[in-house]
């Protein structure tokens, strides 16, 4: 019997599931070698079809999207249950990703914003999303919006991560071909590279040894070149910082790294690292000018905890305790 | 990495009441018994005396303790103690991790608090110290040379102190001439010394010295590496003189096509004048000629006569076209001497100087009645009178809380000085204003009553106002006499303003250039104001002189002596232990991304493109950590401060 496989979503938005369906032909070889038992977003199952699996049936399921709602969360629970490996594939589910940067606000500014202040909202009820509603005798159930934004890791035991917003189509089949031959790493293992990105990158060799930033640039208020550094160019790359096995596939389409593959296994803060090292290239002893060059830097959280707040130490604004 | 087990002892020092008195040390004991890994916990009165070392050794013998917290002062006085009892009884020094309950805790909380602080420090370092590995000591030869910054009496003490035994010493000192403030004084206070016959022969003894590369008008522009081995730039600058062609006969100034001298004299104050080519003073060593750029005509137009360049004919000691040099020296230590500034009077304007002709200022005395001075030793006025009236005014930038709060220690003793020459040259009356009569060294008072015994008056009283009488144009000085109770006004045709000492105006560069501390003042910080005076927060160098506070030349000497002894000691000890906690690269994960390579202040990383990684070089990693803080990857670790050791103290602190 070929091993099952399990593909589900969470707080997401879609681009993981491109990474599954960039398989292209590949995904001949692995629906060959693997049955797909539940995949919501190309396969009509139902999540009574998963309930009804006995427990420990799937050989692994990967789940991608972070937990935002009662849900998600019940879902991941559910899979945990019945899949003898949880693969978090992608940022989202590995740490949070871009909708954990919603846990800069609490609940109720995300709804009073969503739901009554954005100039397109037209709510003179004020009506907003509850668990529960009923009409003309029929009930409506809907998931209940969580006050934070979780990792998968933060709701489930997970037993491999996969980063990348979204993975490459390489890593998930390394990975599926890694979990046929019984070749995985110890439980709990990243399966990318445990290098920075400067070391695959193709423009390594024109780095300075010694970088003395200035000015930080925007990749729209410069031309920038395509065979340079791109931090020598002064654009705020987070290549030093970021986990390889992209293939700089941002720097081959001479966009600086944002930090999509997260940090090395040895940094436990990867937005602090990466300000703590961007921020020693500063081309300054001049406290007054350091700061000056430092707010070259718009939107310095979504820039350096981009994919990762939700798992950092300091995880954003304080959780509203009546909340959840 | 999973947490490892050790068998822990903590100690608790009492220290005497400053710990005990603060902090319940039986309750933090008892905790500390109670923390994961404790095998012993006891507290003692002094765990730094002998039996407290003992009763750590002694435990490490009996219950096979692994690691050792020590709860005590700052590691700064006793971590080296501790390490070296847990040595001593077979543990690496390494495992021994000490807790400031003192001045972190018990000497700023009180109450309470200070026992929660405590628990909560101890807990930390607990926790971290099973983490903490065994580490080796590395050791490096120390350079037998040092360098001494300055060439004042300081400097130039310190330097043949170091020479005479058998060092090599090399001394820089940014005027043409060595000598300081020391050369341009008349007299010495309290004995009458004449001032250069005492110094001179020692700057002789300076430039004759075969252990002794003397370099005037230079000055120290970069300094590298570490106690034992420092990499010292000098800027020399170019005196358009070949100082080993020229004799000193100085007929080229001679011969300058200026006949008259006419150019601002800075040794003599301005009191005089010099021309573009110059000796400082006649006893200048080296004595060799310097020429002024800003007013030669052959710099100014390249249309002179080059007169000078005639006379001094086939021995072509002057270039035109010197340029400066940068050398670079080896050296073990380094004293700095760097001397100090004289206040600037005219800071105070209510003393008129500057505006009025005849005030003056001491240094300008001093010059004034020097034999080898403008006016060849003859105290006068501007308009060539002498004085038959002088006021004295003590304290001017001293003691003030609009200048300088600081008592500049020389002023009353230099005052009383000046009145006993002054009375001695001129027979004037002399008027000394004071606040407090301050004469402690030795035979200091004695001098005082001699003086007051001759003649010159002392008036208690802080000077308000210097104004110039309505009739005779005599300036007056107003004052409260605060012994008579009444306001006094003395019409004198001369005022000496006594002024104080300052640190050098770029005293904050040199702090930065050599990377010591200064205090709020300016004045270069010693180790310990009792028991470390001549050492600075920085291993091998040294303070000797004003550059440390203001002090009298006997003070300035016993300081150059000590710390040339200072350096003695290190340069014998010959080799130098250098403390583990540097850096490594973990290569296997480096990602090559040369991010640490710039930022290293010691030079310590290299990039090795072949390997694609980058390397610190143990002998010249300090342990300050830049490059691991930095280290986008966190591919860089440093020995003792290890993440799991940081995390965990962190934990620990707030659990």
């Amino acid at each position: 019997m070929k091993p099952k496989l399990a593909f589900y979503w969470c707080a997401s938005c879609g681009g993981c599931e491109e990474a599954v369906v960039d398989l292209a032909e590949k995904v001949l070889d692995v629906v060959a070698a693997v049955d797909i038992v539940f995949w919501p977003v190309a396969l009509d199952f139902k999540r009574t079809d998963v309930e009804a699996m006995p427990d420990g049936s799937i050989a692994a399921a990967f789940i991608n999207g972070a937990i935002r709602t009662s849900e998600q969360e019940e879902m991941a629970k559910l899979l945990r249950r019945k899949a003898r490996i949880v693969v978090a594939f992608g940022a989202c589910a590995q740490t949070g990703g871009v909708p954990g940067l919603a846990n800069l606000y609490d609940r109720e500014s995300l709804l009073r914003a969503v739901y009554s202040e954005s100039p397109s909202t037209l709510n003179p009820e004020g009506t907003r999303p509850a668990p529960h509603y009923a009409t003309n005798g029929a009930a409506l159930e809907l998931p209940v919006f969580w006050d934070r934004v979780r990792a998968l890791g933060q709701v489930i035991p997970v037993d491999y991560s996969i980063p990348g917003c979204p993975p490459t189509p390489k890593l998930l089949a390394d990975a599926v071909a890694a979990l046929l031959t019984g070749s995985l790493p110890e439980r709990g293992a990243v399966l990318a590279p445990d290098k920075a990105l400067c070391e695959e990158c193709p423009r390594r060799e024109s780095k300075p040894d010694k970088l003395a930033i200035t000015r930080f640039r925007r990749p729209h208020e410069t031309l920038i070149e395509t065979d340079r550094c791109l931090l020598a160019q002064g654009l705020l790359c987070l290549g030093p910082a970021t986990r390889a096995g992209c293939e700089a596939r941002c720097i081959q389409g001479n966009m600086p790294c944002t930090g999509c593959f997260g940090a090395t296994s040895r940094v436990r803060d990867f937005g602090a690292k990466a300000l703590s090292s961007i921020a020693s290239l500063t081309g300054s002893n001049d406290e007054a000018e350091i700061i000056r060059i430092l707010e070259n830097i718009p939107d310095p959280v979504g820039t350096f905890y981009r994919y990762s707040l939700p798992a950092a130490p300091l995880p954003g604004k304080r959780p509203n305790r009546a909340g959840k | 990495m999973t947490k490892p087990s050790a068998r822990i002892g903590v100690y608790i020092c009492h220290c005497g009441t400053n710990i005990a008195g603060t902090i319940n040390v039986a309750a933090l004991r008892e905790f500390a018994a109670t923390l994961p890994g404790v095998i012993v916990a006891r507290d003692y009165k002094y765990m730094c005396s002998d039996p407290g070392q003992e009763l750590i050794k002694a435990d490490i013998a009996q219950h096979g303790l692994e690691r050792v917290v020590v709860a005590a002062c700052s590691p700064h006085l006793h971590e080296h103690t501790f390490r070296t009892a847990c040595e001593e009884a077979g543990l690496n020094p390494y495992l021994c991790h000490m807790v400031n309950i003192r001045e972190h805790d018990s000497w700023v909380h009180s109450g309470e608090a200070a026992t929660a602080k405590a628990r909560d420090l101890l807990r930390a370092a607990v926790q971290r110290v099973a983490w903490n590995r065994p580490l080796e000591r590395r050791s490096i030869p120390i350079r037998q040379s040092v360098l001494v910054v300055g060439g004042g009496i300081a400097g130039i003490h310190a330097a043949l102190t170091l020479a005479n035994a058998g060092k090599k010493v090399y001394l820089v000192e940014r005027e043409p001439t060595i000598g300081g403030h020391m050369a341009m004084f008349d007299k010495t206070f309290p004995t009458l010394d004449c001032a250069a016959c005492i110094l001179t022969p020692k700057m002789t003894a300076v430039k004759d010295h075969p252990n002794i590369t003397l370099w005037t008008y230079s000055e120290v522009i970069g300094v590298e590496g570490f106690v034992g081995d420092f990499k010292v730039r000098v800027r020399r600058k170019p005196r358009y003189v070949i100082e080993d062609l020229c004799v000193g006969c100085l007929e080229c100034i001679e011969a300058c096509v200026y006949k008259q001298p006419k150019f601002y004299d800075e040794f003599n104050q301005g009191l005089g004048k010099r021309k573009p080519i110059y000796i400082p003073f006649p006893q200048a060593v080296p004595q060799v000629v310097v020429i002024d750029p800003e007013t030669c005509i052959e710099f100014k137009s390249g249309k002179c006569k080059k007169t000078c360049l005639e006379a001094c004919g086939e021995r072509q000691a002057i270039d035109f076209g010197q340029q400066e040099t940068i050398e670079t020296i080896e050296v073990g230590a380094i004293i700095l001497a760097t001397g100090y500034k004289a206040f600037d009077a005219s800071r105070i304007p209510y003393y008129g100087y500057g505006v009025y002709p005849n005030v003056y200022t001491a240094l300008e005395v001093e010059r004034l009645i020097n034999a080898a001075g403008p006016t060849g030793g003859e105290l006068v006025l501007r308009d060539g009178r002498k004085p038959r009236s002088v006021g004295i005014v003590h304290c001017v930038g001293s003691r003030d809380e609009h200048t300088n709060r600081w008592c500049s220690r020389v002023c009353c003793m230099y005052s009383l000085k000046l009145a006993h020459l002054v009375k001695e040259r001129t027979g004037a009356e002399v008027y000394n204003f004071y606040i407090d009569m301050r004469t402690p060294g030795k035979a200091f008072e004695e001098f005082y009553n001699r003086v007051a015994e001759e003649g010159v008056h002392f008036i208690r009283g802080k000077v308000a106002d210097v104004y110039p009488a309505e009739t005779d144009g005599r300036l007056i000085l107003r004052a409260e006499d605060t012994l008579l109770g009444q306001v006094r006004k003395i019409p004198v045709d001369m005022v000496i303003l006594a002024t104080g000492l300052e640190p050098q105006a770029d005293a904050t560069e040199v702090r930065r250039l050599f990377n010591i501390s200064c205090s709020s003042e300016g004045w270069f910080l010693e180790r310990h104001p009792k028991l470390a005076p001549v050492n600075t927060f920085t291993d091998g160098i040294f303070l000797a002189g004003c550059c440390q506070g203001p002090k009298d030349i006997p003070d300035t000497v016993a300081q150059a002596g000590a710390a040339a002894a200072e350096a003695m000691q290190l340069l014998d000890t010959g080799s130098i232990e250098l403390e583990p906690n540097t850096a490594y690269v973990l290569e296997e994960v480096c990602s090559g991304c040369k991010t640490c390579v710039g930022l290293c202040p010691y030079n310590a990383i290299s990039f090795l493109p072949e390997k694609n990684v980058a390397q610190v070089n143990e002998a010249l990693c300090k342990g300050c950590g830049t490059c691991v803080a930095a280290c986008p990857s966190a591919s860089i670790r440093q020995h003792l401060f290890e993440d799991e050791q940081i995390f965990e103290e962190v934990v620990g602190v707030l659990a």
